[in-house]
């Protein structure tokens, strides 16, 4: 093919620097409210200031993290998973029948992970196979999954994990840092990666602005949401192994209404919740805020109660701040 | 003036309503230019016009739903205007749509009395009388509809007569049909008729809009005909023939020139042979050779996107086969169309052609991720030089390649969807509606660049129901009408009328 140019334009890549954009960002702005809630923290109390209190403050937020990280890309993608904690629940509880039948850890891990990815899969298929809404379809398999774990376990509890199993969730890889932040950051790293650096992630952003235009651009618009929501179940099995491993026990109450507390450090971090938008880096950050508000409150002595409704507030405040400054910005 | 003894004297009784020089400009597009309208009591108006020819737009200023920019609507003698869809309505205007805007869940008889439902004396609704007078109207009608039936329960045609029914409930002076024959059979369209000549007799003002003639004729007693938003002529049906009032549709004002470039046409690329879905067409056969420019025309409906949208992979035909330079090529799905090198811009831009909210380059290097990136990562660099270079060659306007294609007018969103196919070099390139809804200038561009694609050899299948731009830039026209493929004209043998009457299927006289 020859060039047929008609009166060629120079149309530049960029009018602004990656630099001067990222200073503009959300998560700017989310970095200073965490540094914020640090220099408040670290006044408030006395206690707050220790590398073991702070690597305490970092197990608040962990687990719900990183199911957090596959959240951001399922709700980016304009679905949400709301069985996330039924999942964690279900994976729980078939770690710790597994672990009456005395099997060794990484069979152990096997399991906790196999059955996140085949619930995953599950709301998977329901949601691209049959086309159901995942709202719809990820509320029923919330109830669905944890009622497997009711059914198993009624009021009793899983324990003895075999010794090495309490690394996961107990663990320090060197000093204070414990096992979990390292996973979760490297988890982040990774996710980072998938989202933002692969063609696989720019497809999961051309679905949640305009599904059916990505259709008719050639993504394979079921397939991927299929994958996110394997992955989706697959972080919610390794949020398992760690949250049961902290604990040492397993009931099904175990991570009771975390899909909450994931959805809201999700919108925290800035991904839209009609899908489109948002950054992983974002969803880090929101991690740590998150981890240092709730931790700050408890050094406190604020009640749980009290707590739930703070983060409650915030994550209206952080929903109703955008809608706000753009009607503000409209009507001059 | 000839004079017809069987009309009635209404026929020199003063219009109910007229409207003046109303005029109606979007950005970038003047709908309505200077538009004048009678419509009289008793009486069917016929407006008659192309796609695009401003119909819609003054249905929806009469319906309360635009406002004019400028001009006068005249009700009974008096200067009225519509700010919203309910002033119309108390003004006793009522619109009866191609597809009815009524409420599937509700019954029969609330979507007649809906908004207007009889109260008892408190205030509540009366529903005994509300069902008591919806039967007596459906049964003064003719219909036999069950009142309390849930309305998605009833056929197309039924809604119809309920929405004929909420229409006399209203006691509506000017009743607006909009194409209510489209989606009826040809029974249903008989039942339709006797309906127009009760509300006829009821002395009811009618505006009738259909693209079929025969329909005109039998039910119209005047028309008014439309051509690129402004009026040019209407009169008494009696008075007026098909080559007339076709003449008046496609006659054209201004003589747009079109860049088509002659090119030798090369060997077959494309074969599509028997290619039929259960409804929307059935038994295609035409092929395509290199460098042609094939113009598809017919009214909508007619199953033309439905067929572009089988090519694409996007719908499943039931049989048929698709050949391409020899290889089968019958798409399973839109990205198997695009590996196989067929690609489509689809009629409905924002909804299914630009990914709004993303950047122009990620919009056009989206089908291409795999050339620009390395075993599933993404290499920017490779991606801007790629959109730049399809942007640069389309003329892009655009600030910046990192702009949202939201923020861009029409015309360069089109442009940006177009780089998008070109950059995945494809075999075929399937425009739908290339040129609705946007500017003259973009137009051009478009009508420009796809001469110079097909003169490097590629092959365009250009579907349009604008006859100039079919005539303009088509070697060879398919008209398709109800699914079929009504007729074949190479381009030597284009003429305006002989399109016109293929799609709507009129008989030569």
């Amino acid at each position: 093919m020859s060039d047929t140019t008609l009166s060629p334009r120079s149309i530049p890549d960029r009018l602004e620097s990656p630099l001067a954009s990222a200073l503009k960002s959300w998560e700017m702005l989310l970095a200073l409210v965490a540094v914020a809630i640090f220099i408040f923290n670290s006044l408030a109390t006395p206690y707050f200031l220790n590398p073991w209190s702070l690597s305490d403050a970092t197990f608040n937020f962990t687990e719900r993290g990183i199911i957090a990280l596959a959240m951001a890309m399922v709700i980016i993608s304009g679905e949400i998973d709301l069985s996330v904690a039924g999942i964690l629940a279900l994976a729980s509880t078939a770690m710790g029948a597994a672990a009456q039948f005395g099997v060794d850890v990484p069979v152990l891990i096997a399991i906790g992970l196999a059955v996140g990815v085949l619930c995953g899969a599950f709301n998977g298929l329901l949601v691209s196979g049959l086309g159901l809404p995942s709202i719809v379809v990820t509320i029923g398999t919330m109830s669905l999954f944890r009622g497997i774990s009711y059914i198993v376990l009624g009021d009793q509890a899983y324990r003895g994990y075999p010794s090495g199993f309490s690394f996961f969730g107990q663990g320090y890889v060197y000093w204070v840092i414990s096992f979990e932040i390292v996973l979760f950051l490297v988890m982040a790293a990774i996710f980072y990666v998938l989202l933002h650096r692969t063609s696989f992630g720019r497809s999961v952003f051309a679905i949640g602005n305009n599904a059916m235009a990505a259709q008719f651009s050639g993504i394979r618009v079921r397939r991927v949401k299929f994958v996110l929501f394997c992955l989706t179940g697959l972080m919610a099995g390794l949020a398992a192994i760690l949250l049961t491993s902290r604990l040492g026990s397993t009931r099904p109450s175990i991570a009771f209404a975390w899909e909450l507390e994931v959805v809201t450090i999700v919108v925290l971090g800035g991904v839209s919740i009609l899908g489109g938008a948002g950054s992983i880096l974002g969803v880090v950050i929101a991690g740590f805020v998150m981890g240092l508000v709730t931790f700050g409150l408890g050094l406190l002595n604020v009640p749980g109660i009290v707590m739930s409704i703070f983060v409650g507030l915030m994550l209206i405040t952080v929903i109703a701040i955008p809608i706000v400054a753009r009607r503000i910005k409209s009507r001059r | 003036m000839l004079n017809r003894p069987e009309k009635p004297a209404t026929m020199t009784a003063e219009p109910i309503l007229r409207l003046e020089g109303i005029t109606k400009t979007f950005p970038g597009v003047k709908a309505l230019n200077d538009i004048a309208l009678e419509l009289y009591p008793g009486q069917v108006t016929a407006l008659i016009g192309e796609n695009g020819a401003g119909k819609s737009t003054l249905v929806k200023i009469m319906t309360g739903i635009y406002q004019p920019d400028a001009g006068a609507i005249t009700l009974d003698g008096e200067a009225v205007h519509f700010p919203s869809a309910h002033a119309a309505l108390d003004h006793g205007i009522t619109a009866i749509h191609q597809e009815t805007v009524l409420f599937d869940e509700l019954s029969v008889a609330e979507n007649i009395f809906l908004g207007h439902a009889p109260r008892t004396r408190v205030g509540f609704v009366d529903w005994k009388k509300l069902r008591a007078e919806a039967a007596d109207i459906l049964k003064n009608m003719g219909a036999s509809i069950d009142p309390g039936a849930r309305l998605k329960d009833l056929s197309i045609a039924n809604k119809h007569l309920v929405a004929v029914a909420r229409a006399l409930s209203i006691e509506a002076q000017i009743v607006i049909m909009d194409e209510p024959t489209a989606a009826l059979s040809h029974k249903e369209i008989e039942e339709l008729f006797v309906l127009v000549d009760l509300l006829r007799q009821d002395g009811k003002a009618i505006l009738f809009i259909s693209h079929k003639f025969d329909e005109i004729f039998r039910i119209a007693d005047r028309y008014t005909v439309f051509r690129d938003g402004e009026m040019v002529g209407s009169g008494l049906m009696a008075e007026t023939d098909q080559k007339e009032l076709v003449r008046m549709m496609v006659g054209r004002s201004v003589d747009q020139v079109f860049p088509k470039q002659e090119v030798t046409l090369g060997e077959t690329v494309l074969e599509v042979k028997g290619l039929s879905h259960p409804t929307e067409f059935d038994d295609i056969n035409f092929t395509l050779r290199r460098g042609e420019i094939l113009g598809f025309y017919g009214l909508v409906g007619a199953g033309r996107s439905e067929l572009m949208q089988a090519l694409f992979g996007a719908t499943r035909p039931s049989s048929g086969t698709v050949t391409l330079e020899g290889k089968p090529a019958l798409a399973k799905s839109e990205a198997d169309a695009i590996e196989k090198g067929i690609v489509y811009v689809p009629e409905e831009r924002g909804r299914q052609g630009a990914v709004i909210g993303l950047p122009i380059f990620q919009n056009i290097s989206l089908p291409s991720l795999k050339k620009t990136s390395r075993s599933g990562f993404l290499d920017l660099a490779r991606e801007f030089a790629l959109a730049r270079k399809y942007a640069e060659r389309l003329d892009l306007r655009a600030a910046s390649l990192s702009q949202d294609v939201g923020t861009l007018s029409g015309g360069n969103q089109q442009k940006v969807v177009i780089a998008k196919w070109l950059a995945t070099q494809p075999r075929v390139i399937i425009l739908d509606e290339p040129t609705k809804g946007i500017d003259i200038g973009s137009k051009a561009a478009v009508h420009e660049f796809m001469s110079a694609l097909a003169a490097e050899g590629l092959c365009v299948i250009m579907v349009s129901s604008e006859l100039p731009e079919i005539m303009g830039m088509s070697d060879r026209v398919i008209v398709m009408r109800e699914g079929r493929i009504a007729g074949e004209f190479n381009r030597e043998a284009l003429d305006a009328e002989t399109l016109v009457r293929t799609a709507a299927g009129i008989e030569e006289t």
